[in-house]
């Protein structure tokens, strides 16, 4: 028997309406509310506790709220945790996204929640957890648990999980391989593809490309003889040992390195273990790939105020676009925080 | 960002961009003599530190000489 803990709002935790909004964070052992009744529909997994925190205080005060959560959390045990179904109520759907993510990200644990395509939560959260498509009314209420249970019972089960389309769960851009379950090759999938576009039939692409975002320009540097710059890349360049094991294709992570000093990155001390070009090139002159010599020349003769001392660095190849923002937000991140004016991003 | 699949850095959303010589040694040539390699890459790495000082408002390649 798995174990669960579920988050509801001061409305469904029936504390009160809006009145109630600014509620605090509480803790029941005896289940409140549509806690009951997601208990009672799961017979591999036992829901033990309710949460109930107003939808105003989560949102307002979300570092206290999150922390005191997750502290409670701490001493409890739990191999899954539920939120909502919050609807189309965008604060509560907010709220479930705000915790679940807190959650997901300090114990690991699946978090499954429910809204409505229309909650502004999904699109800000739906790429943490597991968000199944809901009503968009309190009257989905028993539809939306049984998604959210029917999906709780398969993980408890080990069964095999599907892609979001078939789980009914809003995608979370993550790019799995599987043999096609019909056994077509994937030539044949294609040519019928093609012949349905021409004909002017729909079809299912295999391969979803993300919508494209639209990113803000970045200030223009003022004086860049005044300027730190960094060197980030996804060449795959790293020291020949490759201390961080960054995988040679489908990466995972990002590794930092120090080149104070160095004046250029020496073949056969540095090199690319990227698996999705021939490495000869670089590896003969790995500043083909991350140019550690010309932004020191640069340094040198004061174009740039300095170089940053480290290099930061994935592989590219088969990396996904979700794996792909989480490196770039944990880099600049820690670019921001060295200081760091500018960056000259080095692809491959 | 220095990259040598333009379109692809367009349509994630690049807002500056220099283009690179081939995905294998995006700032080098190893059919060029060293001298004229190292000329290349200088070119180039300097051409995209200029851009960072540059205010744009559309997504832009700036243009390499070498």
């Amino acid at each position: 028997m798995k174990k669960a803990i579920h988050y509801i709002n001061q409305f469904f935790g029936q504390v009160g309406g809006e009145d109630a909004a600014d509620y605090k964070p509480t803790f029941h052992d005896k289940l409140v509310g549509c806690s009951n009744m997601l208990n009672q529909i799961m017979p591999d997994v036992e829901v033990t506790h309710t949460i109930i925190c107003g939808d105003n205080y989560i949102a307002s005060h979300t570092d206290e709220a999150v922390a005191e959560i997750i502290e409670w959390l701490k001493n409890q045990e739990f191999d899954i945790f539920f939120a909502g179904p919050a609807f189309m109520a965008g604060r509560y759907g907010v709220g479930c996204g705000t915790i679940g993510k807190a959650v997901k990200e300090t114990f690991g644990v699946p978090v499954i929640t429910s809204m409505n395509e229309e909650n502004p939560g999904v699109e800000m959260f739906q790429k943490e957890m597991y968000i199944f498509k809901g009503g968009r009314k309190a009257t989905f209420m028993k539809d939306d648990l049984g998604k959210m249970a029917a999906f709780a019972q398969k993980i408890a089960k080990g069964e095999e999980l599907l892609p979001a389309a078939v789980e009914g769960y809003f995608p979370r851009g993550i790019r799995k391989e599987i043999f096609h379950p019909e056994g077509i090759p994937a030539a044949d999938r294609a040519v019928d593809m093609l012949i349905k576009k021409l004909e002017g039939r729909p079809f299912q692409t295999e391969l979803v490309i993300p919508k494209r975002e639209k990113v803000p320009v970045a200030p223009p540097i003022k004086d860049l003889s005044k300027a730190t710059i960094a060197l980030v890349g996804s060449s795959g360049v790293v020291p020949s040992h490759n201390p961080d094991k960054i995988q040679t294709a489908s990466a995972t992570k990002w590794g930092k390195y120090d080149i104070s000093g160095l004046d250029r990155l020496p073949k056969g001390e540095y090199k690319t273990i990227h698996a999705g070009y021939d490495p000869e090139a670089i590896c003969e002159v790995p500043d083909r790939g991350m140019p550690v010599d010309a932004m020191r020349a640069y340094e040198k003769e004061g174009k740039i105020g300095k170089l940053h001392e480290y290099y930061y660095v994935t592989v590219g190849t088969g990396t996904t676009q979700a794996y792909a923002a989480k490196f770039g937000r944990e880099i600049a991140a820690e670019l921001k925080e060295a200081g760091v004016d500018g960056v000259l991003l080095v692809a491959t | 960002m220095l990259c040598n699949l333009l379109n692809v850095a367009i349509s994630v959303g690049v807002n500056k961009m220099v283009q690179t010589v081939s995905v294998p040694y995006p700032l080098g040539d190893p059919n060029l003599s060293p001298e004229e390699e190292w000329k290349l890459r200088y070119h180039r790495v300097g051409v995209a530190l200029d851009a960072l000082t540059k205010d744009v408002e559309d997504q832009t390649v700036f243009p390499t000489k070498i």
